[in-house]
Protein backbone atom coordinates (compact mmCIF):
# COMPACT_ATOMS: atom_id res chain seq x y z
CA UNK A 1 0.00 0.00 0.00
CA UNK A 2 1.63 3.30 -0.72
CA UNK A 3 0.74 4.94 2.49
CA UNK A 4 2.46 2.63 4.27
CA UNK A 5 5.88 3.92 3.40
CA UNK A 6 8.18 6.31 5.75
CA UNK A 7 6.68 9.64 5.79
CA UNK A 8 10.63 10.55 4.18
CA UNK A 9 9.72 8.44 1.05
CA UNK A 10 6.28 9.86 0.75
CA UNK A 11 7.47 12.99 1.10
CA UNK A 12 9.75 12.85 -1.85
CA UNK A 13 7.09 11.08 -4.10
CA UNK A 14 4.58 13.80 -3.54
CA UNK A 15 7.22 16.80 -3.52
CA UNK A 16 8.43 15.30 -7.44
CA UNK A 17 4.37 15.21 -8.01
CA UNK A 18 4.81 11.40 -8.68
CA UNK A 19 1.52 11.29 -6.35
CA UNK A 20 -0.46 13.96 -4.74
CA UNK A 21 -1.60 14.29 -1.19
CA UNK A 22 -5.48 13.61 -2.76
CA UNK A 23 -3.53 9.90 -3.77
CA UNK A 24 -2.19 9.61 -0.63
CA UNK A 25 -5.41 10.03 1.27
CA UNK A 26 -7.56 7.66 -1.25
CA UNK A 27 -5.03 4.93 -0.65
CA UNK A 28 -5.53 5.35 3.14
CA UNK A 29 -9.50 5.63 2.55
CA UNK A 30 -9.31 2.40 0.67
CA UNK A 31 -7.74 0.23 3.28
CA UNK A 32 -9.70 1.48 5.75
CA UNK A 33 -12.85 0.60 3.80
CA UNK A 34 -11.32 -2.65 3.48
CA UNK A 35 -9.75 -3.62 7.15
CA UNK A 36 -11.34 -1.37 9.53
CA UNK A 37 -14.66 -3.32 10.01
CA UNK A 38 -12.61 -6.07 11.44
CA UNK A 39 -10.36 -3.54 13.60
CA UNK A 40 -12.52 -1.02 14.56
CA UNK A 41 -10.02 1.56 14.90
CA UNK A 42 -11.79 4.28 13.95
CA UNK A 43 -14.60 6.19 14.86
CA UNK A 44 -14.94 8.85 12.37
CA UNK A 45 -13.30 10.17 9.64
CA UNK A 46 -14.08 13.03 7.10
CA UNK A 47 -12.45 12.68 3.57
CA UNK A 48 -14.17 15.01 1.71
CA UNK A 49 -13.36 17.58 4.36
CA UNK A 50 -9.85 16.15 4.02
CA UNK A 51 -9.38 16.61 0.47
CA UNK A 52 -10.46 19.64 -0.12
CA UNK A 53 -7.33 20.32 2.41
CA UNK A 54 -5.52 18.44 0.43
CA UNK A 55 -5.63 20.23 -2.60
CA UNK A 56 -4.17 22.96 -0.79
CA UNK A 57 -1.63 21.29 0.84
CA UNK A 58 2.02 23.15 0.83
CA UNK A 59 4.12 20.67 -0.22
CA UNK A 60 7.08 22.82 0.65
CA UNK A 61 6.02 21.99 4.58
CA UNK A 62 7.74 19.08 6.70
CA UNK A 63 4.71 17.03 6.41
CA UNK A 64 3.19 18.58 3.07
CA UNK A 65 0.66 16.39 2.54
CA UNK A 66 0.72 13.96 5.09
CA UNK A 67 -2.57 12.52 6.66
CA UNK A 68 -2.49 11.89 10.24
CA UNK A 69 -5.37 10.07 12.91
CA UNK A 70 -5.71 11.84 15.64
CA UNK A 71 -6.59 10.22 19.27
CA UNK A 72 -10.63 11.38 19.65
CA UNK A 73 -9.31 12.85 22.97
CA UNK A 74 -7.67 15.91 20.86
CA UNK A 75 -9.76 18.48 19.16
CA UNK A 76 -10.43 19.01 15.72
CA UNK A 77 -12.23 22.09 14.41
CA UNK A 78 -15.57 21.39 13.47
CA UNK A 79 -15.08 17.95 13.73
CA UNK A 80 -16.71 15.53 16.66
CA UNK A 81 -14.86 15.05 19.94
CA UNK A 82 -16.35 11.83 21.78
CA UNK A 83 -13.16 10.99 24.06
CA UNK A 84 -14.41 7.44 24.00
CA UNK A 85 -17.51 8.29 26.14
CA UNK A 86 -21.29 8.47 26.26
CA UNK A 87 -21.03 11.50 27.69
CA UNK A 88 -19.90 13.36 24.60
CA UNK A 89 -20.38 10.85 21.58
CA UNK A 90 -23.16 12.81 19.29
CA UNK A 91 -23.55 15.99 21.53
CA UNK A 92 -20.16 17.62 21.00
CA UNK A 93 -18.66 19.46 18.03
CA UNK A 94 -14.94 20.75 18.78
CA UNK A 95 -15.08 24.50 18.53
CA UNK A 96 -11.43 25.38 18.03
CA UNK A 97 -8.43 23.23 16.91
CA UNK A 98 -5.67 22.18 19.39
CA UNK A 99 -2.76 23.00 19.32
CA UNK A 100 -0.59 20.18 18.30
CA UNK A 101 -3.47 20.25 15.33
CA UNK A 102 -2.85 23.99 14.70
CA UNK A 103 1.15 22.99 14.26
CA UNK A 104 0.14 19.79 12.05
CA UNK A 105 -1.65 21.73 9.55
CA UNK A 106 0.98 24.68 9.80
CA UNK A 107 3.52 21.73 8.75
CA UNK A 108 1.36 20.89 5.73
CA UNK A 109 -0.19 17.55 7.31
CA UNK A 110 -3.93 16.49 7.16
CA UNK A 111 -5.94 15.46 10.36
CA UNK A 112 -8.78 13.57 8.47
CA UNK A 113 -10.07 10.60 11.12
CA UNK A 114 -10.72 10.32 14.98
CA UNK A 115 -9.54 7.63 16.44
CA UNK A 116 -10.78 5.26 19.82
CA UNK A 117 -9.55 4.75 23.09
CA UNK A 118 -10.54 3.90 26.65
CA UNK A 119 -12.89 6.39 27.99
CA UNK A 120 -10.88 9.41 29.08
CA UNK A 121 -7.57 7.92 28.50
CA UNK A 122 -8.53 5.84 31.49
CA UNK A 123 -7.60 2.14 30.54
CA UNK A 124 -4.94 0.29 29.03
CA UNK A 125 -6.99 -1.93 26.92
CA UNK A 126 -9.13 0.11 25.07
CA UNK A 127 -11.75 -2.39 26.48
CA UNK A 128 -13.13 1.35 28.14
CA UNK A 129 -14.48 2.47 25.11
CA UNK A 130 -18.01 3.27 25.43
CA UNK A 131 -18.80 3.65 21.71
CA UNK A 132 -16.83 0.14 19.77
CA UNK A 133 -14.35 -2.33 20.68
CA UNK A 134 -11.28 -2.35 18.85
CA UNK A 135 -8.99 -4.78 18.05
CA UNK A 136 -5.44 -6.06 17.98
CA UNK A 137 -4.74 -6.14 13.95
CA UNK A 138 -1.74 -8.81 14.71
CA UNK A 139 -4.63 -11.17 16.71
CA UNK A 140 -8.41 -10.41 16.46
CA UNK A 141 -8.88 -12.29 19.65
CA UNK A 142 -6.56 -9.68 21.58
CA UNK A 143 -6.66 -5.80 22.94
CA UNK A 144 -4.60 -3.29 21.29
CA UNK A 145 -3.29 -2.18 24.51
CA UNK A 146 -4.29 1.39 25.35
CA UNK A 147 -5.74 3.90 26.77
CA UNK A 148 -4.92 4.92 22.70
CA UNK A 149 -5.55 1.74 21.34
CA UNK A 150 -7.11 2.97 18.27
CA UNK A 151 -4.36 5.10 17.40
CA UNK A 152 -1.69 1.84 17.70
CA UNK A 153 -4.50 -0.32 15.71
CA UNK A 154 -4.28 1.96 12.93
CA UNK A 155 -0.95 2.06 12.80
CA UNK A 156 0.24 -1.19 12.72
CA UNK A 157 -3.00 -2.35 10.47
CA UNK A 158 -1.44 -0.57 7.52
CA UNK A 159 -4.89 2.14 7.72
CA UNK A 160 -2.83 5.61 8.93
CA UNK A 161 0.28 6.44 7.95
CA UNK A 162 1.00 7.98 11.62
CA UNK A 163 -1.47 8.73 14.44
CA UNK A 164 -1.23 10.85 17.55
CA UNK A 165 -1.98 9.48 21.07
CA UNK A 166 -2.14 10.58 24.63
CA UNK A 167 0.23 8.85 27.44
CA UNK A 168 -0.80 9.53 31.06
CA UNK A 169 1.13 6.22 32.61
CA UNK A 170 2.02 4.43 29.20
CA UNK A 171 -0.96 4.99 26.79
CA UNK A 172 1.04 5.38 23.86
CA UNK A 173 3.90 3.33 24.82
CA UNK A 174 2.15 0.24 25.92
CA UNK A 175 0.00 -0.11 22.51
CA UNK A 176 2.89 0.42 20.48
CA UNK A 177 4.20 -2.30 22.42
CA UNK A 178 1.01 -4.75 21.96
CA UNK A 179 0.64 -3.61 18.29
CA UNK A 180 4.31 -3.61 17.39
CA UNK A 181 4.65 0.01 16.36
CA UNK A 182 6.69 3.09 17.27
CA UNK A 183 5.17 5.05 20.63
CA UNK A 184 6.96 8.15 21.97
CA UNK A 185 5.55 9.45 24.97
CA UNK A 186 7.07 13.53 25.29
CA UNK A 187 8.90 15.01 28.66
CA UNK A 188 6.39 17.22 30.47
CA UNK A 189 5.97 20.24 28.77
CA UNK A 190 7.60 19.27 25.53
CA UNK A 191 4.25 19.85 23.75
CA UNK A 192 1.43 22.04 24.02
CA UNK A 193 -1.67 20.00 25.85
CA UNK A 194 -3.92 23.21 24.78
CA UNK A 195 -7.21 21.26 23.25
CA UNK A 196 -6.62 18.09 24.65
CA UNK A 197 -9.10 16.83 26.90
CA UNK A 198 -7.35 16.59 30.65
CA UNK A 199 -7.16 13.50 32.58
CA UNK A 200 -4.53 14.05 34.90
CA UNK A 201 -2.66 17.56 34.23
CA UNK A 202 0.48 16.80 35.45
CA UNK A 203 1.04 13.60 33.75
CA UNK A 204 -0.60 13.92 30.49
CA UNK A 205 1.16 14.28 27.16
CA UNK A 206 0.38 14.01 23.86
CA UNK A 207 2.86 12.02 20.94
CA UNK A 208 3.42 10.26 17.90
CA UNK A 209 2.68 7.16 17.36
CA UNK A 210 4.61 5.75 13.86
CA UNK A 211 6.04 2.88 11.81
CA UNK A 212 9.24 4.12 12.42
CA UNK A 213 11.85 6.19 14.50
CA UNK A 214 12.24 8.61 11.94
CA UNK A 215 8.74 9.27 11.33
CA UNK A 216 8.13 9.41 15.47
CA UNK A 217 11.02 12.26 14.51
CA UNK A 218 9.40 14.40 11.74
CA UNK A 219 5.73 14.56 13.62
CA UNK A 220 7.50 15.47 17.38
CA UNK A 221 9.03 18.15 15.41
CA UNK A 222 5.93 19.30 13.80
CA UNK A 223 4.02 19.42 17.31
CA UNK A 224 6.77 20.15 19.98
CA UNK A 225 7.77 23.86 21.71
CA UNK A 226 5.87 26.95 23.58
CA UNK A 227 2.76 27.60 23.60
CA UNK A 228 1.41 30.53 25.19
CA UNK A 229 -1.92 28.70 25.50
CA UNK A 230 -0.76 26.33 27.60
CA UNK A 231 1.07 27.60 31.11
CA UNK A 232 2.64 24.12 31.49
CA UNK A 233 4.57 23.95 28.23
CA UNK A 234 8.35 24.73 28.47
CA UNK A 235 10.00 27.76 26.54
CA UNK A 236 13.49 25.42 25.73
CA UNK A 237 14.31 25.31 22.56
CA UNK A 238 13.41 22.33 20.02
CA UNK A 239 16.77 20.47 18.85
CA UNK A 240 16.29 18.92 15.65
CA UNK A 241 14.97 15.26 16.12
CA UNK A 242 16.29 14.16 12.47
CA UNK A 243 19.63 14.89 12.84
CA UNK A 244 19.58 13.02 15.86
CA UNK A 245 19.34 9.74 13.72
CA UNK A 246 22.89 8.86 13.20
CA UNK A 247 22.46 5.26 13.98
CA UNK A 248 25.88 5.46 15.32
CA UNK A 249 25.52 3.90 19.32
CA UNK A 250 29.28 3.44 20.21
CA UNK A 251 30.04 4.94 23.83
CA UNK A 252 26.13 5.41 24.48
CA UNK A 253 25.47 4.71 28.19
CA UNK A 254 22.42 2.54 28.59
CA UNK A 255 21.13 1.82 32.00
CA UNK A 256 19.07 -1.60 32.43
CA UNK A 257 17.44 -1.44 35.85
CA UNK A 258 17.49 -4.21 37.82
CA UNK A 259 13.81 -3.42 38.60
CA UNK A 260 12.59 -3.53 35.27
CA UNK A 261 13.92 -7.11 34.51
CA UNK A 262 12.60 -8.97 38.05
CA UNK A 263 9.66 -11.22 38.66
CA UNK A 264 6.75 -11.06 36.78
CA UNK A 265 7.98 -10.76 33.09
CA UNK A 266 6.99 -12.80 30.55
CA UNK A 267 9.94 -15.53 29.39
CA UNK A 268 9.62 -14.13 25.57
CA UNK A 269 9.67 -10.59 27.09
CA UNK A 270 12.47 -11.05 28.29
CA UNK A 271 14.64 -13.19 25.69
CA UNK A 272 13.17 -10.66 22.79
CA UNK A 273 14.92 -7.59 25.30
CA UNK A 274 18.09 -9.69 25.96
CA UNK A 275 18.66 -10.22 22.44
CA UNK A 276 17.99 -6.66 21.79
CA UNK A 277 20.47 -5.57 24.85
CA UNK A 278 23.20 -7.79 23.01
CA UNK A 279 23.06 -6.53 19.62
CA UNK A 280 23.46 -2.88 21.33
CA UNK A 281 26.54 -3.68 22.91
CA UNK A 282 28.00 -5.62 19.84
CA UNK A 283 27.03 -1.87 18.50
CA UNK A 284 29.13 -0.24 20.83
CA UNK A 285 27.04 0.51 23.42
CA UNK A 286 27.74 0.55 27.12
CA UNK A 287 25.71 -1.05 29.53
CA UNK A 288 25.53 -0.31 33.28
CA UNK A 289 23.75 -2.29 35.81
CA UNK A 290 21.20 0.64 37.53
CA UNK A 291 18.84 0.70 40.54
CA UNK A 292 15.63 2.53 40.70
CA UNK A 293 14.53 1.62 44.13
CA UNK A 294 10.95 3.08 44.10
CA UNK A 295 9.88 1.19 41.01
CA UNK A 296 7.66 -0.76 43.55
CA UNK A 297 5.82 1.90 44.60
CA UNK A 298 4.97 3.86 40.89
CA UNK A 299 1.79 2.60 40.65
CA UNK A 300 0.31 3.09 44.09
CA UNK A 301 1.54 6.41 43.83
CA UNK A 302 0.17 7.01 40.12
CA UNK A 303 -3.41 5.72 40.79
CA UNK A 304 -3.35 8.41 43.78
CA UNK A 305 -2.44 11.50 41.93
CA UNK A 306 -4.04 10.26 38.48
CA UNK A 307 -7.54 10.01 39.86
CA UNK A 308 -7.52 12.80 42.46
CA UNK A 309 -6.13 14.84 39.11
CA UNK A 310 -9.39 13.19 37.11
CA UNK A 311 -11.66 14.01 39.99
CA UNK A 312 -10.95 17.62 39.72
CA UNK A 313 -10.63 17.66 35.80
CA UNK A 314 -13.96 15.48 34.62
CA UNK A 315 -16.12 17.77 37.72
CA UNK A 316 -16.61 20.25 34.10
CA UNK A 317 -18.86 17.51 32.40
CA UNK A 318 -21.92 18.41 34.66
CA UNK A 319 -24.58 18.45 32.13
CA UNK A 320 -24.77 22.84 31.97
CA UNK A 321 -22.43 23.75 29.01
CA UNK A 322 -21.82 20.68 26.87
CA UNK A 323 -21.95 16.75 26.93
CA UNK A 324 -25.24 14.35 28.40
CA UNK A 325 -27.93 16.13 29.63
CA UNK A 326 -30.49 13.39 31.95
CA UNK A 327 -34.12 14.35 31.07
CA UNK A 328 -36.35 16.18 33.71
CA UNK A 329 -34.04 17.24 36.28
CA UNK A 330 -36.20 17.41 39.46
CA UNK A 331 -33.43 20.32 40.33
CA UNK A 332 -29.47 21.53 39.60
CA UNK A 333 -28.31 19.16 41.87
CA UNK A 334 -30.41 16.15 39.76
CA UNK A 335 -29.30 16.83 36.82
CA UNK A 336 -25.70 17.07 37.88
CA UNK A 337 -25.71 13.30 39.26
CA UNK A 338 -27.78 11.99 37.26
CA UNK A 339 -25.99 13.47 34.09
CA UNK A 340 -22.99 12.30 35.06
CA UNK A 341 -24.28 8.84 36.12
CA UNK A 342 -25.61 8.10 32.71
CA UNK A 343 -22.77 9.45 30.38
CA UNK A 344 -19.67 8.16 32.44
CA UNK A 345 -18.63 4.34 32.21
CA UNK A 346 -17.74 2.24 35.10
CA UNK A 347 -13.74 2.89 34.66
CA UNK A 348 -14.45 6.19 34.98
CA UNK A 349 -16.62 6.90 37.94
CA UNK A 350 -14.30 4.19 39.98
CA UNK A 351 -11.66 6.62 39.28
CA UNK A 352 -13.47 9.98 40.22
CA UNK A 353 -14.75 7.93 43.17
CA UNK A 354 -10.78 7.14 44.44
CA UNK A 355 -9.63 10.19 43.32
CA UNK A 356 -12.77 11.97 45.15
CA UNK A 357 -11.77 10.19 48.62
CA UNK A 358 -7.94 10.88 48.55
CA UNK A 359 -8.66 14.41 48.40
CA UNK A 360 -11.38 14.25 51.15
CA UNK A 361 -10.82 15.75 54.33
CA UNK A 362 -9.29 13.85 56.49
CA UNK A 363 -7.82 11.53 53.85
CA UNK A 364 -5.68 14.17 51.74
CA UNK A 365 -2.66 13.86 54.30
CA UNK A 366 -2.73 10.13 54.09
CA UNK A 367 -2.81 9.56 50.71
CA UNK A 368 -2.27 12.90 48.01
CA UNK A 369 0.36 14.31 50.43
CA UNK A 370 1.90 11.11 50.94
CA UNK A 371 1.93 10.22 47.19
CA UNK A 372 3.25 13.49 46.30
CA UNK A 373 6.31 12.74 48.59
CA UNK A 374 6.79 9.25 47.38
CA UNK A 375 6.95 11.09 43.48
CA UNK A 376 10.10 13.21 44.98
CA UNK A 377 11.91 9.92 45.55
CA UNK A 378 10.79 8.21 42.32
CA UNK A 379 12.22 11.38 40.34
CA UNK A 380 15.57 11.21 42.94
CA UNK A 381 15.90 7.59 41.44
CA UNK A 382 15.68 8.38 38.21
CA UNK A 383 18.21 11.45 39.02
CA UNK A 384 20.50 9.55 40.30
CA UNK A 385 20.18 7.09 37.51
CA UNK A 386 20.93 9.54 34.84
CA UNK A 387 23.96 10.75 36.14
CA UNK A 388 25.77 7.60 35.48
CA UNK A 389 23.74 6.71 31.60
CA UNK A 390 22.23 8.46 29.02
CA UNK A 391 19.04 6.26 28.65
CA UNK A 392 17.10 3.42 30.40
CA UNK A 393 16.32 0.25 28.75
CA UNK A 394 13.82 -2.45 29.34
CA UNK A 395 10.65 -4.04 28.57
CA UNK A 396 8.09 -1.69 27.48
CA UNK A 397 4.89 -4.64 29.31
CA UNK A 398 5.81 -7.51 31.47
CA UNK A 399 3.74 -9.61 28.67
CA UNK A 400 2.87 -9.52 25.05
CA UNK A 401 -0.73 -8.13 24.49
CA UNK A 402 -3.48 -10.13 26.59
CA UNK A 403 -7.17 -11.45 25.48
CA UNK A 404 -10.36 -9.60 25.44
CA UNK A 405 -11.84 -9.79 29.15
CA UNK A 406 -8.44 -11.08 31.03
CA UNK A 407 -8.38 -8.29 33.40
CA UNK A 408 -12.22 -6.84 32.98
CA UNK A 409 -13.00 -8.39 36.66
CA UNK A 410 -10.47 -7.02 38.65
CA UNK A 411 -8.80 -3.40 37.69
CA UNK A 412 -6.29 -3.72 40.07
CA UNK A 413 -4.77 -6.34 37.72
CA UNK A 414 -5.14 -4.50 34.75
CA UNK A 415 -3.26 -1.67 36.33
CA UNK A 416 -0.45 -3.21 37.86
CA UNK A 417 0.44 -4.18 33.87
CA UNK A 418 1.62 -1.10 33.74
CA UNK A 419 4.74 -1.34 36.27
CA UNK A 420 7.26 -0.56 33.52
CA UNK A 421 5.78 2.69 31.90
CA UNK A 422 4.05 4.64 35.16
CA UNK A 423 7.43 5.74 36.89
CA UNK A 424 8.24 7.96 33.48
CA UNK A 425 5.20 10.02 33.84
CA UNK A 426 5.67 10.75 37.48
CA UNK A 427 8.76 11.96 36.54
CA UNK A 428 8.08 13.67 33.83
CA UNK A 429 10.75 12.05 31.49
CA UNK A 430 10.36 10.90 27.93
CA UNK A 431 10.08 7.47 26.61
CA UNK A 432 9.80 5.25 23.79
CA UNK A 433 8.57 1.81 23.13
CA UNK A 434 9.82 0.27 19.61
CA UNK A 435 9.60 -3.28 18.28
CA UNK A 436 11.86 -5.55 19.26
CA UNK A 437 11.07 -9.32 18.28
CA UNK A 438 7.95 -11.73 18.80
CA UNK A 439 6.61 -14.37 20.69
CA UNK A 440 6.52 -17.77 18.86
CA UNK A 441 3.61 -18.62 17.36
CA UNK A 442 1.71 -21.79 18.59
CA UNK A 443 -1.62 -23.21 17.35
CA UNK A 444 -4.01 -20.71 17.50
CA UNK A 445 -1.81 -18.29 18.40
CA UNK A 446 -0.02 -15.71 16.06
CA UNK A 447 3.31 -14.42 16.53
CA UNK A 448 2.91 -11.82 18.72
CA UNK A 449 5.14 -7.97 19.11
CA UNK A 450 7.01 -7.63 22.07
CA UNK A 451 8.26 -4.32 22.52
CA UNK A 452 11.57 -2.41 24.36
CA UNK A 453 11.18 0.75 26.09
CA UNK A 454 13.89 3.29 26.56
CA UNK A 455 13.79 6.29 28.37
CA UNK A 456 15.67 9.49 28.88
CA UNK A 457 15.91 12.50 31.10
CA UNK A 458 13.23 15.54 30.89
CA UNK A 459 13.57 17.21 27.79
CA UNK A 460 16.24 14.71 26.63
CA UNK A 461 14.08 13.41 23.71
CA UNK A 462 16.83 14.02 20.87
CA UNK A 463 19.40 11.32 22.68
CA UNK A 464 16.32 9.20 22.88
CA UNK A 465 15.48 9.39 19.40
CA UNK A 466 19.44 8.60 18.79
CA UNK A 467 19.18 5.59 21.11
CA UNK A 468 15.94 4.44 19.57
CA UNK A 469 17.18 4.36 15.86
CA UNK A 470 20.58 2.73 16.43
CA UNK A 471 18.56 0.11 18.29
CA UNK A 472 15.76 -0.34 15.64
CA UNK A 473 18.56 -0.68 13.26
CA UNK A 474 20.79 -2.99 15.35
CA UNK A 475 17.29 -4.97 15.43
CA UNK A 476 17.05 -5.00 11.52
CA UNK B 1 -2.90 5.25 55.79
CA UNK B 2 -6.17 4.44 57.35
CA UNK B 3 -6.73 0.81 56.52
CA UNK B 4 -9.11 0.18 59.19
CA UNK B 5 -12.01 2.24 57.23
CA UNK B 6 -13.73 0.70 54.44
CA UNK B 7 -14.84 3.41 51.93
CA UNK B 8 -18.09 4.82 52.37
CA UNK B 9 -18.74 4.76 48.39
CA UNK B 10 -22.55 6.11 48.40
CA UNK B 11 -21.50 9.65 50.07
CA UNK B 12 -18.11 9.40 48.16
CA UNK B 13 -20.22 9.41 45.15
CA UNK B 14 -22.33 12.35 46.88
CA UNK B 15 -19.21 14.19 46.72
CA UNK B 16 -18.34 13.24 43.57
CA UNK B 17 -21.69 14.42 42.19
CA UNK B 18 -22.67 10.36 41.18
CA UNK B 19 -25.70 8.54 41.40
CA UNK B 20 -24.90 4.89 41.87
CA UNK B 21 -27.26 2.24 41.16
CA UNK B 22 -26.89 -0.40 44.53
CA UNK B 23 -25.11 -2.45 42.03
CA UNK B 24 -22.80 -0.12 41.71
CA UNK B 25 -21.98 0.92 44.69
CA UNK B 26 -21.54 -2.90 46.03
CA UNK B 27 -19.09 -3.57 43.01
CA UNK B 28 -16.75 -0.47 43.55
CA UNK B 29 -16.86 -0.77 47.29
CA UNK B 30 -15.12 -4.33 46.63
CA UNK B 31 -13.08 -2.77 43.84
CA UNK B 32 -12.07 0.23 46.20
CA UNK B 33 -11.18 -1.60 49.46
CA UNK B 34 -8.62 -3.59 47.09
CA UNK B 35 -7.23 -0.83 45.28
CA UNK B 36 -7.13 1.10 48.60
CA UNK B 37 -5.09 -2.23 50.64
CA UNK B 38 -2.96 -1.98 47.81
CA UNK B 39 -2.03 1.71 48.00
CA UNK B 40 -1.53 0.99 51.94
CA UNK B 41 1.84 -0.04 50.82
CA UNK B 42 2.74 3.47 50.35
CA UNK B 43 2.75 3.30 54.62
CA UNK B 44 6.22 1.81 54.31
CA UNK B 45 8.09 4.24 51.89
CA UNK B 46 9.94 6.40 54.22
CA UNK B 47 9.20 9.90 53.37
CA UNK B 48 10.53 11.90 56.49
CA UNK B 49 13.24 13.18 54.57
CA UNK B 50 11.11 14.87 51.63
CA UNK B 51 10.63 18.62 52.12
CA UNK B 52 7.15 19.81 51.87
CA UNK B 53 7.80 22.25 48.18
CA UNK B 54 8.35 18.80 46.98
CA UNK B 55 4.63 19.08 46.13
CA UNK B 56 5.04 21.86 42.82
CA UNK B 57 8.05 20.49 41.69
CA UNK B 58 8.40 19.23 37.94
CA UNK B 59 5.52 21.51 36.94
CA UNK B 60 6.40 24.04 34.90
CA UNK B 61 4.07 27.20 34.68
CA UNK B 62 5.03 30.14 32.32
CA UNK B 63 2.84 33.20 32.20
CA UNK B 64 2.42 35.07 28.59
CA UNK B 65 2.54 38.73 28.13
CA UNK B 66 -0.83 40.17 29.20
CA UNK B 67 -2.27 40.93 25.57
CA UNK B 68 -5.50 41.42 24.83
CA UNK B 69 -7.12 38.47 22.29
CA UNK B 70 -10.19 37.90 20.87
CA UNK B 71 -12.26 35.97 22.83
CA UNK B 72 -14.47 33.00 21.95
CA UNK B 73 -17.66 34.14 19.97
CA UNK B 74 -21.00 33.74 21.99
CA UNK B 75 -22.10 31.29 19.12
CA UNK B 76 -19.00 28.99 19.57
CA UNK B 77 -19.02 29.17 23.06
CA UNK B 78 -23.03 28.04 23.16
CA UNK B 79 -22.77 25.47 19.95
CA UNK B 80 -22.38 22.62 22.57
CA UNK B 81 -25.17 23.63 24.78
CA UNK B 82 -28.01 20.87 25.98
CA UNK B 83 -30.11 23.24 26.38
CA UNK B 84 -30.24 27.04 25.30
CA UNK B 85 -32.04 29.92 25.32
CA UNK B 86 -31.48 33.16 23.43
CA UNK B 87 -27.86 33.55 24.32
CA UNK B 88 -27.62 31.52 27.25
CA UNK B 89 -27.86 28.64 28.70
CA UNK B 90 -30.60 26.96 30.23
CA UNK B 91 -30.62 25.15 33.21
CA UNK B 92 -33.54 24.08 35.46
CA UNK B 93 -34.34 26.72 38.73
CA UNK B 94 -31.64 27.13 41.57
CA UNK B 95 -33.58 28.81 43.89
CA UNK B 96 -36.28 26.76 45.64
Amino acid sequence: MLHTQPIATLRQLLTSREISPADLLRSVESSIAETDSAIGAYLQRDFPTALAEAEKADLTQPLGGIPIGIKDIINVNGQPLTCGSKILAGKFTSPYDATVITRLRAAGAIPFGKLNMDEFAMGSSTENSALQVTRNPRDLTRVPGGSSGGSAAAVAAGTAVATLGTDTGGSIRQPASFCGIVGLKPSYGRVSRYGCTAYASSLDQIGPMTRSVADAALLLQAIAGPDPADSTCRRDPVPDFSAALTGDIKGLRIGLPDEYFGEGIDPEVRAAVDRAIQLLEGAGAELHRVSLPHTGSAIATYYIIATAEASANLARFDGIRYGHRCENPENLLDLYNRSRAEGFGPEVKRRIILGTYVLSSGYYDAYYRKAQKVRHLIRQDFARAFEKVDVLLGPTCPTPAFKFGAHTSDPLQMYLADIYTIAANLAGLCGLSLPCGQTVPTPGTPALPIGLQLLAPALGEATLLHAAHATEQALR
Amino acid sequence: MPQEEHINVRYVAGLARLTLTPEEEATYATQLDSILHYVAQLDNVDVSQVPEHTLEEGGCDFTRPDIARAPQSLESALLNAPRRSGDQFLVPKVVE
